[in-house]
């Protein structure tokens, strides 16, 4: 399956390189090169480059490819899941994933590698046994391995691997035993011209933090479970039991993870919590241009709308905007023309408004399509979905766990154009 | 040098360590083999001393930079000997760090890395499984050639190991062996068939994986074990679930019909039993043709539907790609909402399922209809995205949403991505050409676009045009003389030549414009793209044919010019048309023929998705996406003309309950199943210690195979817990645990009220069932809250009181011996020999006495179709209710029936609420209700299944049915043949029991029967279809056996048919409960008497 592992910085230089099976020459990046020089933006790379010989498989992360190589068919998504799940051990590994903290713990990373693929196919990929083999590194460990010599490779052998919740270490204690769950949905949404919304659609995940002794096994009801129109669960989660019950009942993982995501659909009509009243217009005949933006609630179930955040591609041929916020800080770059306008909250009595001017290029042709606008913003204690959690109940163990539930309600891809 | 070494191996300790040391010193000659490399080794001399040194941190370290140094791909290959020395080491860190250099530079260093096989030989000896795993993972993957004969050995021992992880590697070393020497191939194969076998889930995907690489068309080898692949699917690792799910598609292929053909008789005999199931599925599926998916086939799409739920999109899309190419088209559309999901993932992702959707899209468009407003392009979209949606919303198109579709399509033509907006207005052409009701508007829209400021865009544009015009020529001289004008103002080269092609092609429709554009250009000619020019050219020559009157001279003008330019290809083009068109002596038989070729009727260009003709690729594959074949591609074959024999998949009974034994081990995934994979460690180290904890786990795994089977024949019902595949073995295994506690609650005083019970009739046991449900309901919640280790010593418990009595066991027998094997497993076999052999051999080491025979419930072998009224709808107001007997044993109790109620809403409002109340039955009875049903839509229907304890009795239950508003007293009686369940016994074992129950337990009757009913076959089928019995496999022609046991009471009830001269026959019953018995005969009798 997986030859080889190449890992590119954006300037082109391949800094690591890790191989399964016999060595695949970095040459083969060479093609990479190319694809890349031919795509000018990073996004555009396709993920799949044949070359005369091999296949490169990319992702692109944290400003980082991913390169697989491969030999024979294999279906893309297999390394394209793959490979970023390799990204996302990396990031709960060391926080970040960025150039220098890969360099800085090769041999960490190297360790890992070497046992998520066998001979190119996964072994191991869950984030619970990794750790369990190799220990991730923080600052106290380490200055204690330095001192003592002893080492980040685990010595206890990975029994998680061999049993059947592979997911969840054994003998695990907590002194304070804590179940969190977040229930974060994102609404995704284009809004018209008019402000009529032509698609909305609500993907939610529910994101647990689990620190529970022992093997719990617990269960979580919802109230309305018939508003998930479409789920993905954790591995851990009995579908079954999902089914017949319409009850979460799973064995979890130790620590972060997603439990659920979930989609619901654009026929139930979604609830859109801002609206953007905008007047943009280039003018024809002198190079000056007005614009003026304001922000304000619609649907927000009594809660505050936060860090709102607004940004514009403006087109090429705006040459500065001279703008003046009623609050909140604004910035245009003059080079990648982009306007970002971080708003805060939103008051409702005193709607947040920008207004200015629009500088042209001299002579250039007036823009044909008003710049689109891109909204980001939270609502702290609510899903917009309406989506709540009924109970949750712990099986298994004597103690009484501290429970919380949190809901948070987020813009995913909301755009308004203009 | 070689002391250095003993001194680290003597301060170690280790006497390994020392050997090792040993070996190595004494193999290579040491001055010789480190001299050899001492000259060049300046810059790495110090890792050299570090890596000799005596502390282990120096060791550490330097085994650091090393790795760091591969990491960066420089070459550290000459450290080699000094690195190799510590693969005995006793810091892990240090060994892994030797493994992944050895791994790294072994292929180089071929005689040197010979010096640590005989670690790696030592370790996969190791007690601990991890170790010997982890030997055999680096042994296997040292690429050396000459020790492909020790690889072989340690994976033939390996693949037998006790442990599945062990095995697990030795899957993942067969890859590796083969691509180091394929000639193994054979040898590997061999290997490959046996782990083929396994159990484990771990094995599975690892083994699939190899079977994959090594010997792909060696599908014989799967036949066995298709079924228990598709059942221990659920629980595989993803990744090894893709592997599997790819492989089964291809299989499925081969092996089956295809369900896409409408005119299928395809129908053997063998498949009778399974009528009745396909009677419902095609209700549910709405169509009536005489095709019958094979039940395999069938198991395989029903158990890979709940990863259309995986959370992993290479899991989901293998799925789809499966449902795509083998399930019937009225099924696939399901996932179509897996993969709209999958489109809220990384870039990547989205980048494949896009391209997958843009195929399936072409040939089914209505399966992504409902999700258009997914594939709406944003802005911040990369472009390879946007223009993979534009692709789908093109194909997507249709005369209904259209208009919505063109309104987006203008926002994009908007866009300040050109070239996605290029894309847009080639998109607005195809849905132009596909959708005639919308030509005219498009056409207009895009001569709108025409008088866009962008170039690109209207150069698009007038592409665009030109070929939807080259296809409607007739009416459309206004939008040519339009483009005509727009020769002052358009600069784009590719534009500007197709306005020109057009009016020349068109020259006669706009006679008057077209020399005057000549005209124009004839001054501009010089300053022309060569593009242009050879364009001015073509329309000269044609209107020189068509009008040579006004254009002679100019055409003459341009071609002069054209004679003296640049550009070779121009003078080329010149030269030619002159001697084309212009008549001279010296012109040949051409010239004639000059208007034919310059205006010749030219086919009109097809806009054609770029995705037509990728669907010969397997969705979801490298060379779907590339649409070209990669290295390794597996054609995916055509359905079969008539499936190939299906016995093939049938897996021998005996084989195949051994098989299961340790399947339904590895499935069960939660607590319990904690306590029973480690009872298989302790297997592993002594095989008779946990007899009895296997037992249940094999049983329960068997539970998730007759869920299979009854989900077979009642499709939809997803509010019956135990039809569900899958996942379902946690609820199962708590299940089990319940009923061993509950085995356990039952106590002491259990074994005195057995004997009891023997003389009891069935009503006097009614107290103490009653009692037993309370007890059990205890337990439930009990075992609720009780952890693994506690339902471990239940179950040990249970183990003792086996020993206790037989009779208890016969109970214990049937609690877990809910389901058994899937009837679909076993499609010819009429008399499923329930047992499985792990109880067997439980009951023969439990020593119990000889004559104790083998009492235990089989499934179903035939499940009537028969449902009775229980609420017309008249009545119900609305409200319709039936039930049926599905002949499973009930969930909620083992001494239940139960029952499957199916309500139907006849009324146009929603029914809301519907519940179960006041009861009201005999003493003793008991009843499981369903939960509460929400509400039900309108035309609406639900199924839902309790169960009751009728004692025995064929007394009814009586009980209120009530919705919000209304309740209705309904009551059900059962038939006496559904209080009873099939047991399988032996003949030998049925003379036995008949033999202890004569006298007052026997019944019997004289039958006149006309001759047809005496083929085997026909009482067999009225038998089973009164009574849920066993049959009895019988050495005889003329006498038929059929054994049950009541459901309640457990006693036996003997059924004999025997056939004497003349059309008469003797029906004979034996059992304790004669009323039942007697009022069996009477049902029995007419039945077997009528013709």
């Amino acid at each position: 399956m997986i030859h080889s592992l190449f890992l590119i910085n954006s300037s082109g230089d391949i800094f690591l390189e890790k191989h399964w099976k016999s060595v695949v020459s970095r040459s083969v990046c060479d093609y990479f090169f190319e694809a890349q020089e031919r795509a000018t933006e990073a996004e555009n790379v396709p993920p799949v480059i044949p070359t005369p010989h091999h296949y490169l498989l990319s992702v692109y992360r944290h400003k980082i490819f991913f390169v697989a190589v491969i030999q024979t068919e294999v279906p893309p998504l297999f390394v394209i899941e793959f490979l970023h799940r390799v990204v996302d051990t990396f990031q709960d590994y060391f926080g970040v994933c960025s150039e220098p903290v890969i360099k800085d713990n090769v041999v960490v990373v190297y360790e890992v590698l070497e046992e998520m693929l066998d001979n190119g196919f996964p072994l191991a990929t869950e984030s619970n046994i990794l750790k369990e083999l190799i220990k991730p590194p923080t600052i106290l460990r380490t200055v204690v391995n330095t001192i003592t010599g002893s080492t980040n490779v685990g010595d206890q052998l990975p029994t998680g691997q061999l049993s059947v919740v592979p997911w969840r270490r054994t003998g695990v204690k907590y002194t304070n035993n804590e179940a969190y769950f977040d229930v974060v949905e994102e609404i995704d949404a284009i809004i018209d011209k008019s402000g009529s919304t032509i698609t909305a659609e609500i993907q939610g995940v529910i994101d647990a933090c689990v620190k529970l002794t022992g093997m719990p096994d617990l269960t979580l009801s919802f109230m309305n479970p018939r508003l998930l129109d479409d789920v993905s669960f954790h591995p851990c989660v009995r579908f079954k039991r999902w089914e017949s019950e319409r009850i979460l009942s799973f064995i979890p993982p130790d620590g972060n993870f997603r439990l659920l995501s979930y989609h619901v659909s654009a026929q139930n009509l979604v609830a859109i919590p801002v609206y953007v009243k905008h007047n943009i217009s280039f003018r024809d005949s002198s190079s000056l241009g007005r614009f003026e933006i304001t922000v304000g609630p619609k649907q927000t179930m009594g809660k505050t709308i936060e860090g709102v955040i607004v940004t514009s591609q403006m087109p090429k041929g705006v040459l500065n905007m001279s703008l003046s916020p009623s609050q909140g800080t604004h910035t245009f770059d003059p080079v990648t023309k982009m306007l970002s306008w971080d708003v805060g909250k939103i008051n409702p009595q005193k709607l947040p408004s920008l207004k200015g001017t629009v500088s042209l290029q001299a002579g250039a042709s007036r823009p044909d399509e008003n710049p689109t606008i891109n909204l980001q913003f939270k609502i702290q204690q609510l899903a917009i979905s309406g989506l709540k959690v009924n109970r949750l109940d712990m099986y298994g163990e004597k103690y009484k766990p501290f429970k919380g539930i949190k809901y948070m309600t987020k813009a995913g891809k909301f755009q308004v154009r203009t | 040098m070689s002391s250095n070494s003993f001194a680290y191996n003597e301060q170690s300790g280790g006497g390994e360590a020392t050997e090792l040391g040993q070996e190595a010193t004494s193999t290579i000659s040491p001055s010789g083999a480190f001299g050899l490399f001492s000259s060049d080794l300046k810059k790495n001399e110090d890792l050299k001393q570090m890596l000799e040194s005596n502390k282990d941190s120096a060791k550490l370290d330097a085994m650091k930079r090393i790795v760091g140094m591969i990491a960066k791909g420089k070459n550290a290959s000459e450290l080699f000997p000094a690195v190799v020395k510590n693969v005995a080491s006793k810091n892990i860190e240090i060994k892994k760090l030797v493994y992944v250099y050895l791994v790294r530079y072994a292929e180089e260093q071929q005689d040197l890395a010979l010096l640590s096989i005989s670690t790696f030989q030592r370790a996969l000896k190791d007690p601990n499984q991890l170790i010997r795993a982890s030997a055999l993972r680096v042994l296997s993957s040292i690429r050396v050639p000459i020790i492909v004969p020790i690889m072989m050995l340690a994976i033939k021992e390996a693949a037998a190991d006790l442990s599945p992880y062990v095995r697990k590697n030795a899957a993942h070393a067969i890859q590796k062996l083969y691509s180091l020497d394929p000639e193994q191939k054979e040898m590997l194969i061999e290997v490959i068939e046996k782990l083929l076998k396994d159990k484990s889930i771990l094995v599975a995907g690892s083994v699939v994986m190899a079977f994959e690489e090594v010997c792909p068309d060696r599908i014989d080898l799967i036949h066995k074990n298709y079924r228990k692949l598709c059942n221990l699917l659920v629980d595989v690792e993803e990744w090894g679930q893709v592997v599997i799910i790819h492989m089964l598609t291809r299989y499925a292929r081969t092996q089956f019909v295809s369900p896409w053909r409408e005119d299928d008789g395809l129908e053997d005999n063998e498949k009778s039993f399974y009528d009745s199931d396909d009677e419902q599925k095609e209700k549910t599926d709405k169509r009536k043709k005489p095709y019958t998916m094979d039940p395999d086939h069938r198991l395989l799409i029903r158990n890979t539907k709940p990863l259309l739920q995986s959370r992993n999109a290479a899991v989901v899309m293998a799925v789809a790609q499966l449902y795509w190419h083998i399930s019937p088209k009225s099924e696939a559309g399901i996932i179509s909402k897996s993969l709209v999901r999958l489109l809220r993932s990384n870039r990547e992702v989205q980048y494949i399922v896009l391209q997958n959707i843009a195929t399936m899209s072409i040939q089914r468009k209505g399966m992504f209809e409902p999700y258009l407003k997914s594939f709406y392009v944003r802005s911040t979209d990369p472009t390879m995205i946007k223009t993979l949606k534009l692709e789908i919303l093109t194909n997507l198109a249709n005369e209904a949403n259209i208009s919505t579709l063109l309104r987006e399509f203008q926002t994009y033509v908007k866009s300040q991505d050109k070239q996605f907006a290029a894309a847009t207005i080639q998109t607005i052409g195809r849905c132009a050409t596909n959708i005639s009701e919308v030509t005219d508007t498009c056409l207009s829209g895009l001569v709108c676009l025409l008088s866009n400021r962008d170039e690109i865009v209207v150069a698009e544009s007038v592409v665009v045009i030109k070929k939807l015009l080259q296809m409607q020529p007739a009416q459309h001289g206004e939008i040519i003389k339009h483009m005509a004008k727009l020769l002052d103002s358009i600069t784009v080269p590719v534009a500007r030549a197709s306005i020109l092609w057009l009016i020349g092609e068109n020259c006669e429709r706009v006679p008057k414009i077209a020399p005057d554009v000549l005209r124009k250009m004839a001054k501009s000619f010089t300053s022309e793209d060569d593009l242009v020019k050879l364009q001015i050219l073509n329309l000269g020559a044609k209107l020189y044919l068509t009008n040579s009157k006004q254009t002679k001279l100019l055409t003459q003008y341009i071609l002069n010019l054209g004679k003296y330019d640049q550009n070779y290809d121009i003078r080329d083009r010149t030269r030619f048309i002159r001697q084309l068109i212009v008549p001279n002596e010296k012109s040949g038989a051409l010239s004639k023929y000059a208007k034919k070729i310059f205006l010749a009727q030219k086919p009109a260009p097809l806009l054609e998705s770029p995705f037509k003709d990728r669907d010969h690729f397997q969705l979801g594959t490298l060379s779907h996406t590339l649409n070209a074949k990669a290295a390794g591609y597996l054609e995916l074959s055509n359905w079969p003309e008539v499936a190939p024999d299906p016995s093939v998949r049938n897996v021998e009974v005996i084989d195949l309950a051994k098989e299961w034994t340790p399947a339904g081990k590895a499935k069960n995934e939660n607590p319990t199943k904690k306590f029973y994979s480690e009872s298989e460690e302790e297997e592993d180290s002594s095989d008779s210690s946990s007899d009895s904890g296997s037992e249940s786990g094999s049983e329960s795994g068997e539970e998730d195979e007759e869920g299979d089977s009854s989900e077979d024949s009642s499709e939809d019902s997803s509010s019956e817990p135990e039809s569900e595949s899958g996942r379902q073995s946690d609820t199962e295994n708590r299940r089990v645990a319940k009923r061993n506690s509950k085995t356990k609650g039952k106590g002491d005083s259990k074994d005195e009220k057995k004997e009891n019970e023997k003389s009891k009739t069935s009503d006097s046991s009614n107290a103490e069932s009653s009692s037993v449900e309370e007890s059990s309901s205890d337990s439930e919640s009990e075992s609720e809250s009780e952890s693994e280790s506690e339902s471990r010593k239940v179950t040990k418990e249970k183990e003792k009181k086996t020993k206790q009595d037989r009779n208890r066991l016969a109970t214990d027998v049937s609690l877990l011996d809910l389901d058994d094997f899937n009837p679909v497993s076993t499609p010819v076999a009429l008399p499923t020999p329930a047992l499985s052999p792990s109880l067997i051999a439980d009951l023969e080491g439990l020593n119990l006495s000889t004559s104790s025979s083998v009492i235990s419930v089989s499934t179903p072998v035939f499940v009537p179709m028969k449902t009775h009224v229980l609420l017309h709808r008249m009545s119900g107001k609305g409200l319709a209710a039936h039930y049926s007997f599905p002949r499973q044993p009930c969930i909620f109790g083992d001494k239940m029936v139960s029952v499957q109620i199916t309500l139907n809403n006849t009324t146009d409002k929603k029914i809301e609420n519907i519940h179960i109340r006041e009861k009201k039955l005999p003493i003793g009875m008991q009843m499981h209700v369903f939960n509460p049903i929400e509400s039900l839509e309108p035309e609406g229907s639900i199924t839902v299944s309790m169960g009751i304890d009728f004692c025995d009795s064929t007394q009814t239950a009586s009980f209120q049915l009530c919705t919000k508003d209304d309740c209705f007293s309904v009551n059900i009686q059962p038939p006496v043949g559904e209080l009873l369940l099939p047991v399988a016994m032996s003949e030998k074992d049925f003379k036995k029991e008949q033999g202890m129950l004569t006298g007052m337990n026997e019944t019997s009757a004289t039958i006149i029967a006309a001759p047809q009913n005496f083929p085997p076959s026909v009482i067999l089928q009225k038998v089973i279809n009164v009574a849920n019995a066993g049959v009895v496999p019988s050495g005889q022609d003329n006498i038929h056996r059929f054994a049950a046991k009541t459901v309640h009471s457990g006693s036996l009830m003997l059924v004999t048919v025997e056939l004497k001269e003349g059309s008469t026959a003797q029906l004979i019953i034996n059992t304790e409960k004669t009323v039942i018995g007697s009022v069996l005969l009477r049902e029995l009798k007419p039945v077997l008497s009528q013709g």
